[in-house]
């Protein structure tokens, strides 16, 4: 049983939010509020960090109850919509800002790094900035000077680096600023969003590196992102935080699932003249969101009305995580087996994937009605999401990851 | 293994100077930070710090000196107001560059957790650069007027200590307060320039009535004016204007790191 080293006990934080100024209706009263809008003024700025008690009005609570505790080595994911709490909860973790009630307990150093690049100036040189950000991060001029090799190297800037940072690309400082955080030696590690920056090959680089602290090195690190590929990467756990308060910590790819599941509009056909409602079977024909790379997977689409067929195709897209496409299914790439439906109903399009052969991982489904003479007529974005489970596609016991892919191939090899 | 406890904190605190310790590296580079990017980029580079001070004191010397005729208490005028000014143009740039260095690196604020006391103090010593290059005009001018300093001159410490605790006090309780009320950056710019009307720069303390003397004594700037002109010019240090002033200054040291520590929580969330 490893360590506690996070504890986070009914933690709340509360903002003001500005409350709406009230506006004159007369001259006479214009001017009075001229008056007295300093007064007001004092008072409202006044109370920026302040609360009376049990006072509701224009305040708004970003944190609200929220405890759980982090492991020694977990690498845990916190995930929620924009506006979810997730920043403040950071912002507090790191000391920015204080909790307004509640406790944290941390055991260790704990660095964390909301921004890449915090305190550069712009005319200072890249070595110069170096020093800047990272004794701001808390090193000490001894340790950076130790480490200045290794972080110019990592930053992949050496030819610029006693040029102003004024004069850098915007992909060079976040560079610079990240290389300096990854040499960070914390024995717990804060991460806001920050891999959105960079270009795609440092963004890997990126994710190596922090791989190569969790996972080789043992630290514990929170991670915040909305890169679900990155957090079901890198975390062993998942945070799921709603409107400032926490749900349960959950594992990884249920995690993801929920949360995925939760964030989608539940994809509304009310206003669809075609489309009724859409639902997964899994091989034992029963709705389920979880499937298996081999075997059958029953894709429903019920409609209003009898489509006739003849006029219109109906067809689905698979996509990643990240909405990009995997492939897709239509009325018009096949004819229909007509009759030989298993669910025998009228207004039912039952389309039957024989191997879906997608890796683990979660896929989304969009759905398209077009007309046969050309032009789409109706067509619905993540109209529901699915988890993959392998299910030994080859027989022989290997379970791929998403390290070699999206796709099962079907093949043989001879020697 | 250290553990650290967040907790909503209360009432008013003591500076964790401990933690102010360990981030002396950050202080050392925000300074010289300071110090390069002020002057970064211009032609004249640091000589700005010779030509302001000169300036002012030649237009000082034509206007109050040879137009107005204020009475110098029989020194050459550029040599009286210089004297003044030396100390004057350190503590009213401190006034200036400390109340804003918060709202100016409120990214960093927002970003990163580090004893925000650092950012004031930084302001402060890196205009300590201007202070000493100004000194060495003051020497050149003291050699060309062929004027010794008296042996009170030992106790300059004391005067650039009390000068030091007053930039640091004010500059804690306005870089606090500017966070929050922004009008301090819009009110400064013109109280830095009453207030010099308040210390005896470009006139003399014998201008001042016998009865507001001591409450004119109260302003900290008065005693360390004063007591740098005596210092330099051989005179006998005045030191009931100097006295009431240090105790003033000690108390707004004081005032302003318990002051700072009482609003330092709420830097994050209004900033």
């Amino acid at each position: 049983m490893s360590k506690t080293v996070i504890k986070v006990e009914n933690l709340s934080k509360r903002y003001r939010i500005g409350l709406k100024e009230k506006k004159a209706d007369t001259l006479a009263q214009q001017l009075v509020n001229t008056i007295k809008y300093p007064f007001q003024n004092f008072q409202r700025i006044k109370n920026l960090g302040r609360f009376q008690e049990d006072q509701e009005e224009g305040v708004h609570w970003a944190l609200k109850d929220v405890s759980f505790e982090v492991k020694e080595g977990e690498v845990l994911g916190i995930i929620g919509k924009n506006g979810a709490g997730k920043s403040t909860l950071l912002k507090i973790l790191s000391k920015i800002t204080e909790p307004t009630s509640g406790r944290i307990e941390i055991n260790g150093r704990i660095a964390a790094l909301l921004e890449v690049g915090t305190g550069f100036h712009p005319e200072l040189s890249g070595r110069e900035n170096i020093y800047m950000n990272g004794t701001i991060l808390g090193m000490t001029k001894r340790e950076i000077d130790r480490k200045l090799d290794e972080i110019i190297d990592f930053s992949g800037v050496e030819k610029y680096i006693d040029t102003p940072v004024k004069f850098y690309s915007s992909g060079m400082r976040v560079r610079l600023g990240f290389s300096v955080a990854a040499h960070l030696e914390p024995e717990i590690l804060v991460i806001d969003e920050v891999l959105a920056v960079g270009d795609h090959e440092f963004q890997k680089k990126c994710l190596g590196k922090m791989e190569d602290v969790s996972k080789n090195e043992g630290r514990t690190v929170l991670f915040v992102s909305h890169n679900m590929g990155a957090v079901q990467n890198l975390c062993d756990k998942i945070l799921i935080i709603k409107n400032g308060f926490s749900e349960r910590i959950i594992d990884t790819n249920y995690g993801i699932l929920n949360y995925l599941e939760n964030n989608f509009q539940v994809a509304d056909f009310s206003r669809s003249s075609y489309i009724e409602k859409v639902e997964l079977l899994d091989s034992n024909q029963l709705p389920s969101n979880l499937v298996k790379s081999k075997g059958l997977v029953y894709l429903n689409i019920y409609t209003k009305i009898k489509v006739d067929l003849s006029n219109y195709d109906i067809g689905f897209f698979i996509k990643d995580k990240f909405g990009n496409k995997i492939s897709a299914a239509s009325t018009s790439f096949k004819k229909p087996i007509v009759g030989n439906i298993l669910k025998s109903e009228d207004n039912l399009i039952q389309f039957i994937l024989k191997d879906i052969k997608l890796i683990d991982d979660i896929y989304k489904v969009d759905i398209s009605i077009v007309k046969k003479e050309g032009g789409r007529i109706e067509f619905f974005e993540n109209i529901l999401s699915f988890q993959v489970e392998s299910n030994d596609f080859y027989n022989s016991g290997t379970v791929l990851n998403n390290h070699y892919g999206k796709l099962y191939l079907d093949y043989d090899y001879y020697i | 293994m250290k553990t650290t406890i967040i907790e909503p904190s209360k009432g008013w605190r003591l500076i964790d100077f401990n933690e102010l310790w360990k981030y002396k590296d950050l202080l050392y580079f925000l300074t010289v930070r300071g110090i390069k990017a002020r002057y970064a980029q211009s032609i004249l580079g640091i000589g700005w710090a010779i030509i302001q001070p000169l300036f002012t004191t030649l237009v000082f010397t034509v206007v109050f000196g040879n137009l107005a005729k204020v009475d110098s208490d029989g020194m050459p005028y550029i040599l009286f107001s210089y004297l003044a000014l030396w100390p004057w143009s350190y503590f009213s740039g401190t006034l200036t560059d400390s109340a804003n260095s918060l709202v100016a690196n409120a990214g960093m604020i927002t970003k990163v957790y580090f004893p925000r006391l650092i950012l004031p103090l930084s302001a402060i010593f890196s205009k300590l650069l201007d202070f000493m290059i100004s000194f060495v005009i003051l020497l050149g001018l003291l050699i060309y007027f062929q004027v010794l300093p008296g042996w009170e001159i030992i106790f300059l410490p004391v005067l650039l200590v009390q000068l030091l605790l007053t930039s640091l006090g004010i500059g804690m309780i306005l870089s606090a307060m500017a966070v929050q009320y922004r009008d301090v950056k819009y009110a400064l710019s013109f109280i830095v320039q009453l207030l010099l009307y308040a210390a005896p720069v470009v006139y003399s303390t014998m201008a001042v009535p016998e009865v507001w003397r001591f409450v004119y004594s109260l302003n900290p700037m008065v005693g360390v004016i004063e007591g740098i002109r005596a210092m330099f010019l051989a005179r006998e240090v005045p030191w009931e204007w100097v006295w009431p002033g240090s105790l003033v200054s000690i108390g707004l040291f004081t005032f302003g790191l318990f002051y700072f520590r009482k609003m330092e929580k709420v830097f994050a969330d209004v900033a």
